[in-house]
């Protein structure tokens, strides 16, 4: 992947307003066992942050702590200057959109319906309007064609778009990608990208959970490197990647890039 | 062949299965029907309710769910039919009247919403964690992401499960003759039997059989057909696509039309 492909801004698409986002000595628990340790990064509004790390050092987890998916242990998660645990879960989880590596289409409706469901039945809106904002929505990511077809019958790069899509309907100020491209063909890896490059550049405040070293260089503004539930090191890409200054991040890029 | 003729007086007396057969379709089949109908239609109702509990995280929804469906499921069916059809007699016959009839239909009905409930609740089950998660991260109470994308789901996949309840209630529905019904209320087996006491042979049941299986076996094979299609599910035909041409559309200068028209 290049660092040249960058999609420009689509004409007449929506700018976002993405809020800040502070993490406060965040620790996340399974039972007895921290999985995530005394988290501390902020993401400035408008910015991306990528989280690298090794398979079980907890940034999936980290992500499902942002929006209350899992209860926080401790600590704490502002939202602007308000604090998450303060927000009722149903309300922050509208203004933090979640992306899954598995993209959890509905698989018995249309990527229309996918969209379209949330704004029914979270936002009330009619379903006129929900239809008509969804169908924009897909426009967006390059599904307006696809509209009426059913998840299984759209590839995985698409599926992901869908799943982009239904979370953008919702007009989060925060938007948080868990691994999105994993689960992809290596050839649909990219669209997936772009598209996340172009909400970045439009504004969305994005944490991304990757395994994209390339995205995370070319497009994060900050790079938390996490391992065994701790950050070991943070700050802009150029930094962490040409110059990284814990073993373990040494180890860990000379295995991954 | 003088076994043959034994056999053929037994099961096979067409004059008697003749002179049944308007009893067995309008009395009997409409019975039958009647009460395998209403016990599933009951039965699914609380069968819901049985399943819906028996996922709750609530421990106080759980148990109770549990045990109710270990009971009903876990006793013979003429045992829970006699023990509801003769225990509640009294309050019944202030209720419905003097007929048994309605408690029948009532203790068909418990017995098949134990069945139903643990059919819905494994459909739920086996519906991806993914699908409640990606509610749940849309914003969607848990009431609503079960109500509008797990449980739909579930019981799609179950449908063929119910039906074969229903088949099951059919048969089921025979039991409900312990009771003692009036003789415009009895169901095809009941109507059989009393035939196969005045013939003095058992064709009048042989027919009452036939009947049954006119019910049970084109359901059995219907179902076979829905699982197929339920299974492999129904797929709009398309020609093989490179994944390369994808990556057009993502594309500032294709991207939808009618946006950059606006």
């Amino acid at each position: 992947m290049s660092a040249t492909n960058a999609t420009s801004t689509p004409l007449d698409v929506q700018q976002f307003r993405g809020s800040r986002l502070e993490l406060l000595d965040l620790t996340l628990a399974y039972g007895p066992i921290d999985v995530v340790k005394n988290v501390d990064f902020t993401v400035a509004p408008g910015t991306t942050t990528c989280v690298i790390g090794p398979s079980g050092s907890g940034k999936s987890t980290l992500l499902r702590g942002l929006n209350r998916l899992h209860e926080p242990k401790s600590g704490d998660v502002l939202l602007e200057t308000e604090s998450t645990l303060t927000v009722k879960p149903d309300e922050l989880r509208r203004r933090i959109g979640l992306v899954f590596q598995h993209f959890n289409l509905f698989p018995d409706h249309t990527a229309l319906e996918n969209v379209a469901l949330s704004l029914r039945h979270v936002k009330k809106m009619s379903s006129a309007q929900a239809k008509e904002l969804a169908h924009r929505r897909l426009a967006e990511v390059g599904l307006a064609e696809r509209s009426d077809h059913r998840p299984r019958d759209l590839s995985g790069g698409q599926q992901q778009r869908v799943a982009i899509a239904r979370a953008l309907a919702m007009e989060p100020e925060v938007m948080l990608f868990d691994e999105v491209t994993s689960a992809l063909d290596p050839e649909l890896v990219k669209g997936v990208l772009n598209l996340m490059a172009d909400l970045g550049k439009r504004g969305m405040t994005m944490v991304v959970v990757t395994h994209e070293m390339n995205f995370a260089r070319r497009v994060a503004d900050q790079v938390v490197f996490m391992d065994e539930g701790r950050v070991v090191e943070a700050g802009p890409p150029a930094e962490l990647f040409d110059n990284p200054q814990s073993p373990r991040l040494q180890r860990f890029l000379s295995e991954v890039l | 062949m003088d076994w043959f003729d034994t056999i053929s007086r037994t099961f096979l007396d067409f004059d008697a299965m003749l002179q049944v057969l308007p009893q067995l379709l309008g009395t009997g089949l409409k019975n039958t029907l009647i009460i395998s109908f209403a016990a599933t239609v009951i039965g699914v109702i609380v069968g819901m309710i049985v399943a819906v509990m028996g996922v709750s995280t609530s421990k106080w929804l759980r148990v109770p769910a549990r045990i109710y469906t270990d009971i009903f499921r876990g006793l013979p069916a003429i045992l829970t039919i006699l023990l509801i059809g003769q225990g509640f007699a009294r309050i019944s016959q202030e209720i419905f009247g003097p007929s048994p009839y309605p408690l029948g239909i009532l203790a068909v009905s418990l017995i098949s919403s134990a069945y139903i409930g643990e059919i819905f609740r494994s459909g739920i089950q086996s519906v991806d964690r993914g699908q409640l998660e990606a509610c749940r991260a849309l914003g969607m109470s848990y009431g609503k992401a079960m109500r509008l994308v797990v449980i739909p789901q579930g019981i799609r996949r179950v449908l063929p499960a119910l039906v074969n309840q229903f088949i099951s209630n059919v048969k089921d529905s025979s039991l409900v003759y312990f009771l003692g019904l009036l003789v415009s209320e009895r169901e095809l087996f009941r109507v059989g039997q009393d035939a196969a006491v005045l013939s003095g042979n058992l064709s009048p049941l042989v027919a009452a059989g036939i009947c049954y299986l006119i019910i049970t076996v084109p359901l059995t094979h219907l179902v076979n057909y829905f699982d197929n299609r339920f299974r492999t599910g129904r797929r709009k035909p398309t020609p093989p696509r490179s994944g390369l041409d994808e990556v057009d559309e993502l594309d500032p200068t294709i991207i939808h039309p009618q946006e950059a028209t606006r």
